[in-house]
């Protein structure tokens, strides 16, 4: 198990070196320059100009530049955004739960509405009601996830008025965030209406984000099942007289539920990209909304260390689903 | 060697009539399994609308998509109260009728997705075959590359990939092909690896044929199944990030009426005029979900493993 670990990880650390150096040259390929952008309207100098690029260390040759990058990486420093003087780091500290209590709530909502949903018509194969959840998961992962935000902003908050159209929380609420997860938060702050203000701000982002996933999980459990439902262990399960239900639960579920893991593991890139929509739409403060501002504003640092801490996040959840992949079949870990 | 005694053309002619009638017997029974999926024949029929409305805008489209009627602002759908025939879908904010401006989009939307599949599977397939053929150094090297553009989610890719190339429809489209291209280099890969080292590779080698011939001749066409399903996912995909790209402000740019681009100008009329957000992602909905069923139709028919079942 140990060297399956260490050869995942042997593999990780040129990927990573990789997202670094993407990180690096990228944002150095962007048009305009930062010193420029950081003047605004008022214009600069070309002394101004040297200088403001001598302090940014933009003058110091490209090799030089990548390596104190990384030695700041190593450092925590992964420099100053241009537009609110904060370190990066620190923003994506405080933005960042704000995007994994959405991703954690969608990919939730995905997982106990898919597999069910999966098993169910897997095991009901053919019928009126599996043709109908897999024809309703085609069109969840066909679908423009920013379209149907709007659409569920149109029906909910503007005929029904039922949820509000963005943010977090109500601005009435006032309270010290401690976990950083608003739900959490609410409640412990003890605010009467906190809570439910927060839920009503997270159910319609969390729908629009959960849906390519949930749509994506019932189709592999589906697939899965279908495939283990065949297996002779499981024909051996019913010839032995099991009730159904265990056979699906006991027999079945386990090893059809192996590839779904990694199904799961993989939506994380899926989330991350989505989150960029779906916290547009609803001016979510999360990183995705963040990234795409940055990007637009050209806030170099900001999108260099965005981009490494997202790839790092992506990197970091598919080593995790490896492992456990591992862990679950033995085959995989000794090959 | 030349021979060209009459009972040796006779074979080649033989051998020439025999392949023939494989090819077509495969044809049919490609055929036989696709049309069994009726959802992937509806899905055919529907994107073979699609093609044609792209085609026949210029004429079949009641307005010109541009033009903008300045005492028909914001006009609702024809059944709508208020609604009038000439629009019947309605007109966005400066008066364009959203029919025909869906109808043209159509021929933005379909050639994002053949331009984009083309360019990231004609540049997946050579380096998916060269890292499968050449394996060692290279194939690690190109591996790693690949691993390196799948750790970032692909639209943040696409988008800051977009900001280097300055927005624009072409340029979305060179970003999207190239986070979807790592796909076809890992599905061409495996394949590859899995064939290289067949009973009928080595013969080929042994009759002296060179890599080239080997890697595309001999190789690449018993790895298409995977490749043409992976295609159509691919073009879906292209579509959805097109639009996305579009309506973040980064893809084709106002007045084009690409229907991302459209969704991205009708978004701060969400509350008030419900028609300007529906439709165009409708187009994009439907045109996906074809395209969608048609690939889970090309699967089953192609996936032998399946096929037994």
């Amino acid at each position: 198990m140990l060297r399956f670990l260490l050869g995942r990880l042997g593999l990780l650390i040129p990927t990573f070196i990789g997202v670094t150096f993407v990180a690096f040259t990228f944002i150095r390929l962007l048009p305009g320059d930062p010193a420029e952008l950081l003047a605004g309207e008022r214009g600069i100098t070309p002394e101004r100009k040297a200088e403001v690029m001598k302090q940014l260390g933009f003058d110091k040759p490209y090799w030089q530049q990548y390596l104190d990058y990384i030695l700041g990486i190593f450092q925590g420093d992964l420099g100053t955004s241009f537009s609110s003087k904060k370190p990066v780091l620190d923003e994506f500290m405080t933005l960042f739960p704000a995007t994994a209590e959405l991703a954690l709530c969608a990919i939730i909502l995905a997982v106990c509405i898919g597999i069910p949903a999966g098993i169910f018509a897997a095991v009901k194969r053919g019928s009126i009601a599996d043709q109908a959840i897999m024809g309703t998961a085609l069109v969840g992962y066909s679908m423009p996830i920013f379209w149907w935000g709007l659409l569920l902003i149109i029906f909910f908050s503007g005929i029904l008025q039922w949820t509000p159209v963005s943010g977090r929380i109500s601005l009435l609420y006032f309270f010290p965030q401690v976990t950083g997860f608003m739900l959490i938060d609410s409640l412990l702050s003890g605010e009467k209406g906190a809570f439910l203000s927060a839920v009503r701000h997270l159910i319609l982002p969390s729908i629009v984000l959960a849906t390519i996933p949930l749509a994506v999980i019932a189709r592999q459990t589906r697939s899965a099942m279908l495939e283990v439902l065949g297996e002779d262990y499981v024909r051996t399960a019913r010839a032995k007289g099991l009730a159904p239900r265990s056979v699906i639960g006991l027999h079945a579920l386990r090893n059809a539920l192996i590839p779904v893991v990694t199904t799961i593991g993989l939506q994380v890139g899926v989330l991350l990209g989505g989150a960029i929509l779906t916290e547009t739409i609803f001016s979510w403060p999360g990183i995705g909304k963040w990234l795409f501002d940055s990007i637009s504003r050209r806030d170099y640092f900001v999108v260099q260390g965005g981009l490494l801490l997202i790839a790092g996040i992506v990197m970091l959840v598919n080593l995790i689903v490896d492992v456990l992949y591992g862990l679950i079949n033995p085959r995989i870990r000794h090959n | 060697m030349t021979n060209t005694s009459p009972a040796a053309s006779a074979d080649a002619d033989k051998v020439q009539a025999a392949s023939r009638s494989a090819t077509l017997a495969n044809l049919a029974e490609f055929w036989y399994y696709f049309s069994r999926n009726k959802g992937a024949v509806i899905g055919l029929i529907i994107f073979f609308a699609l093609v044609a409305i792209a085609v026949l805008a210029p004429w079949i489209s009641p307005h010109d998509p541009d033009m903008q009627y300045r005492d028909s602002f914001l006009v609702p759908p024809f059944w709508e109260e208020g609604g009038k025939s000439t629009f019947i879908l309605g007109t966005d904010a400066v008066g364009r009728d959203i029919l025909s401006r869906l109808m043209h989009g159509a021929a933005y939307s379909l050639s994002i997705g053949v331009i984009v599949v083309i360019i990231s599977l004609s540049v997946g397939i050579v380096t998916g075959l060269i890292a499968g053929y050449a394996g060692g150094v290279v194939d690690t090297f190109i591996m790693r590359l690949m691993d390196i553009i799948l750790a970032f989610p692909a639209l943040l890719l696409a988008l800051v990939l977009v900001a280097i190339l300055g927005p624009g429809l072409t340029n979305a489209m060179i970003a999207i092909a190239l986070v979807l291209q790592p796909h076809f280099v890992r599905l061409t890969r495996a394949a590859v690896l899995s064939e290289r080292s067949r009973d009928y590779v080595v013969a080929a080698r042994l009759a002296g044929a060179g890599h080239i011939r080997l890697m595309f001749k001999t190789i690449l066409p018993n790895c298409v199944a995977p490749l043409i399903v992976q295609a159509t996912l691919s073009f879906s995909n292209a579509i959805l990030d097109a639009a996305a790209l579009g309506f973040l402000g980064m893809g084709a740019q106002p007045p084009a009426s690409e229907w991302g681009t459209m969704l991205a100008e009708a978004r701060e009329f969400i509350l008030s005029a419900w028609w300007v957000v529906t439709f165009p992602g409708l187009a994009i909905l439907i045109t996906v979900i074809a395209i969608n069923l048609v690939g889970d139709g090309l699967r089953d028919a192609l996936d032998p493993k399946l096929k037994r079942s």
